[in-house]
């Protein structure tokens, strides 16, 4: 009989030999040796076996015992998964290294939006569903190591004390491999190599024991055979319900077990070996499960009745006096329970730390006032996972001392699996449906674990939690609400009546608020990356080796940077790290620098983003994206608006241009004026003093010269006056100051009184020809200016109509809008070069016959434009002719 | 010893002035108002002494001046240019262009009498020059 204490020692061998492999593993790793081998497709499906727990190992046959065939449910829902979903495992792969992803508790929160409510309640519900079955491997230990000191009574054997320093020493595993170093990203070599060691340990164990029970005991095959058909295993009839449900959850509980998340997504070193593993780990579930009838068989059969079916691996052999063999099978279970426990509480650890210690500690530290030091927070986030490593396992040493560790081994497993598989729902959602919503998840979520809880976890694991008549006649004797025949479904098996429920309403709530919810834009976006994952994300090679990585760097360095200066760059770092080659080593500091030169080129955001995305080997995260967004956005916003400012600086330009034009047109027209001006004042100012200076000095005149002299000064004083009241009036009427007197008045007495002005002590000879009747209009307009105008032309006709017979022909004719009055004379009309400049200021025919300075026409022209009307030279027909067109907007009523 | 004047005004009563003014000092005065036909008028005539205004109707004072200095008989005329434009560019465009004296309106009747007194004594002196040389 083997004593306790050599099994003592051959676990304390084990484990030692367990901790070695796992420390040369992480030395390897971290001298970047070894790494085809630790990254390999065969020990990446090793540590997939972590899925075969004490459970497999021990339970599957007290499964088969109790149940016959149906344990090979917990097997075929894995092996559907591996082999017809293997596209969505690549899928579930690739997210999770694009995203940086930890652990399942942060794929659903970086999926529904970095939703932390979301992470805290996939990590309580992942600790309440795991914490019973961490139990279960602590009671598996306790259960084999009893039967070894049952067969050695010399030593009195202390449970309670054995499982606490299991769990202790798992914990210090935990703790030693999975939490050396921070980043999510690295892999734990050290425990990956262990689990992949124990897989294979388990493997040996468990075909040892079947090849022992099938050659060994039965004496071959076909014997095998009959023993079965002869054992009570042959009569078990198929519960279709139960299969297809107990199914359903295998293959749920492999994709959502936070341990198997981990193995399959956070240490996956190439997502090819998804390929491999989607055969090969079947293959491995077949070799495994292939001897658990037989077992079972011949366990029933040889042993004892109210022998524990589920120590039949080991009790089977101990009762043949195989001591090795039954040691190899201890050794199986041992490396089935602790390799589970060993990744359930790194990964746990992880959710616990990122989800709830760390943001509590954060808040704590800013309601402190403390600013979080970068060194401080990496100390504080080590001992968060260790704390919550320390914490699971002691959660699952309390669970397995308070449950007693009554219950079947595989009911535990069941019913953690279910409670497990509500993340399902959200999770396939989140990869495939972009409209599924943090609030859909959260709302399904709730609702199948609420029903999980109340259907199965408390009626099956804590019994006491219900009252009999609970149970039996629903809470408050409410019928429909018993928990395990809701709304009146009664007969089915408790799994299935939960699965049923808690699924579909699960489900139906995931979709229902999913539809009738809004996702946020960073839901949008993840929801686009996680669907399209495929389109976004770098290809599905590893992460190797450091000088592809530098070339990387070189090569988009290139691009930004421009050939030479990039390739300056890389030599002046390579030098500076003493390294020969052109190519520098990626250390930090070298990226930083990189990251600080290419910001000045692409900005601070897309630099990292393209950094990260190079050496992490990851897509650019959301952050990533939205922070090159804003920052392009930024520099579209600031470059339109320099084009804007750039559009209205030119824009002003031009006007200051015209402005300028415009002003120096002003300057030439300006001194061109006073330039006329002074010589229109000069002249009769000379004429003045020249005579008035003969006079003065008694030239000795006769009176008839002195009367003449004098005459002349007087004339050309009132020349002088005139030019001076035609300078102001033209001012006045220029500058748009003058008060227009709006009078009512016929026209034919506007020009009555202008001609008799006009003409008044002239000696006339010129005949002014009207029609009186088409002059009977009443006009509405200043009639003293109009007047002005008319005297105008009138004294012009009377001035410069050389012919013999002069006459003025006054005609009146009516337009749309407007009243023409057109003055002809019958003169020799105006010279044709004149006739451009007739109206601007100081134009005169000739000087000698023009009593005015030219300033007459011009005052025509603007008193006719403020009067709304206009003035305009007749074609030449003979003689001069002038059109004075009014506006009709001043009132005209036709007196006819 | 006064002599014969043509005065080229458009301004009637200006060269009424100085015709006043001149013949009572005893020069012969020809009065023409336009400027398009100065040139033959002042051919014709074969003044000792042209007064010209600048603004003249039909051509301005500078181009007369201008066809004066042409003829060689008159290259030495002397001219008294008057203009009622005070601006000091006119001033020295007539100067190029050959004009002796240059008068700006209004002007006192001593300064026309004084004007036209040395610009006689001068061609005189200078003709005396010529002649001698």
């Amino acid at each position: 009989m083997t004593s306790l204490n050599l099994l003592a020692m051959v676990s304390l061998g084990y484990v030692s030999i367990l901790f070695a492999v796992a420390f040369w593993a992480d030395r390897m790793a971290l001298r970047g040796r070894g790494a085809r081998f630790m990254g390999s497709p065969l020990i990446y499906t090793l540590s997939l076996s972590i899925y075969c727990t004490a459970w497999t190992f021990y339970g599957a046959v007290g499964y088969a015992a109790r149940s016959g065939m149906e344990y090979i449910t917990i097997y075929l829902g894995p092996t559907l998964v591996m082999i017809g979903w293997w596209w969505g495992l690549r899928k579930l792969v690739r997210v999770g290294r694009s995203q940086r992803i930890s652990s399942i508790a942060d794929l659903l929160s970086a999926r529904y939006g970095k939703s932390n409510v979301l992470a805290i309640g996939v990590t309580l519900l992942a600790v309440v569903g795991v914490t019973p079955y961490i139990a279960l491997q602590l009671q598996s230990i306790t259960l084999s190591v009893s039967i070894f000191a049952a067969a050695d009574p010399t030593r009195s054997y202390n449970e309670t004390g054995t499982v606490f320093w299991i769990a202790s020493g798992l914990a210090c595993f935990a703790i030693l491999f999975g939490t050396r170093n921070l980043n999510a990203n690295e892999r734990h070599h050290g425990v990956v190599m262990a689990v992949a060691l124990e897989a294979v340990v388990k493997l040996i164990a468990l075909v040892a024991v079947g090849i022992f029970v099938v050659w060994g005991l039965a004496g071959g095959v076909s014997q095998t055979l009959a023993r079965i058909d002869a054992s009570p295993l042959g009569e078990w009839q198929v519960n279709g319900g139960r299969w297809t449900a107990i199914t359903f959850l295998a293959a749920a509980a492999f994709v959502c077990l936070p341990r198997m998340f981990q193995v399959m997504v956070v240490e996956n070193e190439d997502e090819r070996h998804l390929r491999i593993a989607a055969w090969a780990f079947p293959t491995y579930l077949l070799l495994i499960s292939i001897f658990v009838v037989p077992i079972a068989a011949l366990g029933l059969e040889l042993l004892p009745q109210g022998s524990n079916p589920d120590l039949f691996v080991l009790t089977l052999p101990l009762s043949q006096g195989e001591n090795g063999l039954a040691m190899l099978s201890f050794l199986g279970g041992f490396s089935s329970a602790t390799s589970m426990v060993i990744v359930a509480a790194m990964s746990l650890s992880t959710m616990v730390s990122n989800h709830i210690v760390m943001p509590i500690w954060l808040r704590s530290t800013d309601a402190f006032g403390g600013a979080s030091v970068s060194g401080d927070v990496r100390s504080v986030v080590l001992f968060a996972r260790r704390f919550s490593i320390a914490a699971i396992m002691a959660l699952g040493y309390a669970y397995y001392q308070i449950s007693g560790g009554g219950a079947a081994l595989a009911a535990i497993g069941l019913i953690s699996f279910s409670g497990i598989s509500q993340i399902l729902p959200a999770l396939v959602g989140g990869l495939f449906w972009r409209g599924a919503t943090r609030a859909g998840a959260l709302a399904g979520l709730f609702v199948g674990f609420s029903l999980w809880g109340y259907t199965l976890l408390l009626p099956e694991v804590a019994g006491g939690v219900f009252s009999a008549s609970t149970l039996a006649e629903g809470p408050f004797g409410l019928a429909w609400l018993r928990p395990q025949a809701l709304f009146g479904i009664e007969g089915l098996d408790p799994i299935v009546h939960c699965v049923l429920w808690s699924m579909s309403l699960n489900v139906l709530a995931f979709c229902l608020v999913s539809v009738l919810s809004f996702p946020s834009p960073m839901e949008r976006l993840q929801g686009a990356q996680f669907v399209h994952v495929f389109d976004h994300s770098a290809g599905p090679g590893g992460w190797t080796g450091s000088v592809a990585q530098s070339e990387d760097l070189m090569i988009m360095s290139q691009r930004i940077l421009g050939p030479q200066e990039a390739q300056s760059f890389f030599q002046a770092a390579a030098d500076r790290q003493g390294g020969q080659g052109a190519l520098p080593e990626p250390t930090p500091a070298f990226l930083e620098q990189l990251e600080r030169e290419l910001s000045a080129s692409i900005g601070a955001a897309a630099a990292h983003a393209m950094i990260g995305q190079i050496v992490s080997g990851a897509a650019v995260s959301v952050e990533d994206l939205l922070a090159v967004a804003d920052e392009s956005a930024q520099l579209l916003e600031y470059s339109s608006r320099l084009e804007a400012q750039s559009l209205e600086l030119s824009r002003t330009a031009r006007q200051l241009r015209e402005t300028n034009q415009k002003l120096t047109q002003l300057s030439e027209q300006k001194d061109a004026f006073l330039s006329q001006v002074s010589h229109e004042l000069r002249t009769p100012m000379t004429s003045v003093r020249a005579f008035s200076e003969i006079l003065r000095d008694d030239w000795g005149l006769r009176p008839e010269e002195q009367h003449k002299y004098a005459s002349i000064i007087h004339d050309e004083a009132l020349r002088l006056t005139r030019l001076l009241n035609d300078l102001l009036d033209l001012s006045v009427l220029e500058s748009g100051q003058v008060t227009l007197h709006v009078s009512r008045r016929r026209l034919s007495d506007v020009l009555d009184h202008a001609m008799s002005s006009a003409l008044a002590g002239a000696e006339s000879e010129l005949k002014v020809v009207r029609d009186r009747k088409t002059e009977a209009i009443e006009l509405e307009t200043d009639v003293d200016r109009l007047s002005q105008v008319f005297i105008n032309l009138i004294a012009n006709a009377q001035k410069y109509c050389t012919a013999p017979d002069p006459k003025l022909q006054i005609g009146v004719t009516f337009e749309e809008q407007v009243i023409h009055v057109d003055l002809q004379d019958n003169g020799d009309g105006i010279p044709a070069d004149f006739e451009k400049v007739i109206f601007e200021k100081f134009s005169r025919v000739t000087p000698e016959r023009a009593g005015g300075a030219g300033l007459g026409l011009a005052i025509c022209r603007e008193i006719m434009r403020r009067l709304g009307g206009d003035i305009s030279l007749l074609p030449r027909q003979g003689g001069a002719g002038f059109r004075v067109t009014l506006p009709i907007q001043t009132k005209i009523e036709e007196i006819l | 010893m006064a002599g014969r004047v043509v005065l080229i005004e458009d301004e009637a009563n200006i060269a009424e002035a100085i015709r006043f003014l001149l013949s009572r000092e005893g020069w012969t005065v020809d009065v023409h108002a336009d400027g398009s036909d100065a040139l033959a008028v002042i051919e014709a005539a074969a003044p000792d002494l042209v007064i010209l205004d600048l603004m003249l109707p039909g051509k301005s004072g500078m181009e007369i001046i201008r066809e004066i200095r042409e003829i060689e008989a008159m290259a030495h005329l002397p001219v008294l240019m008057l203009t009622a434009r005070g601006q000091l560019k006119d001033r020295e465009m007539a100067e190029r262009a050959g004009v002796t004296r240059f008068m700006t309106k209004p002007f006192s009747n001593a300064e026309v009498l004084t004007a036209v007194r040395d610009l006689n004594a001068q061609a005189l002196q200078s003709a005396s020059a010529r002649g001698s040389g």
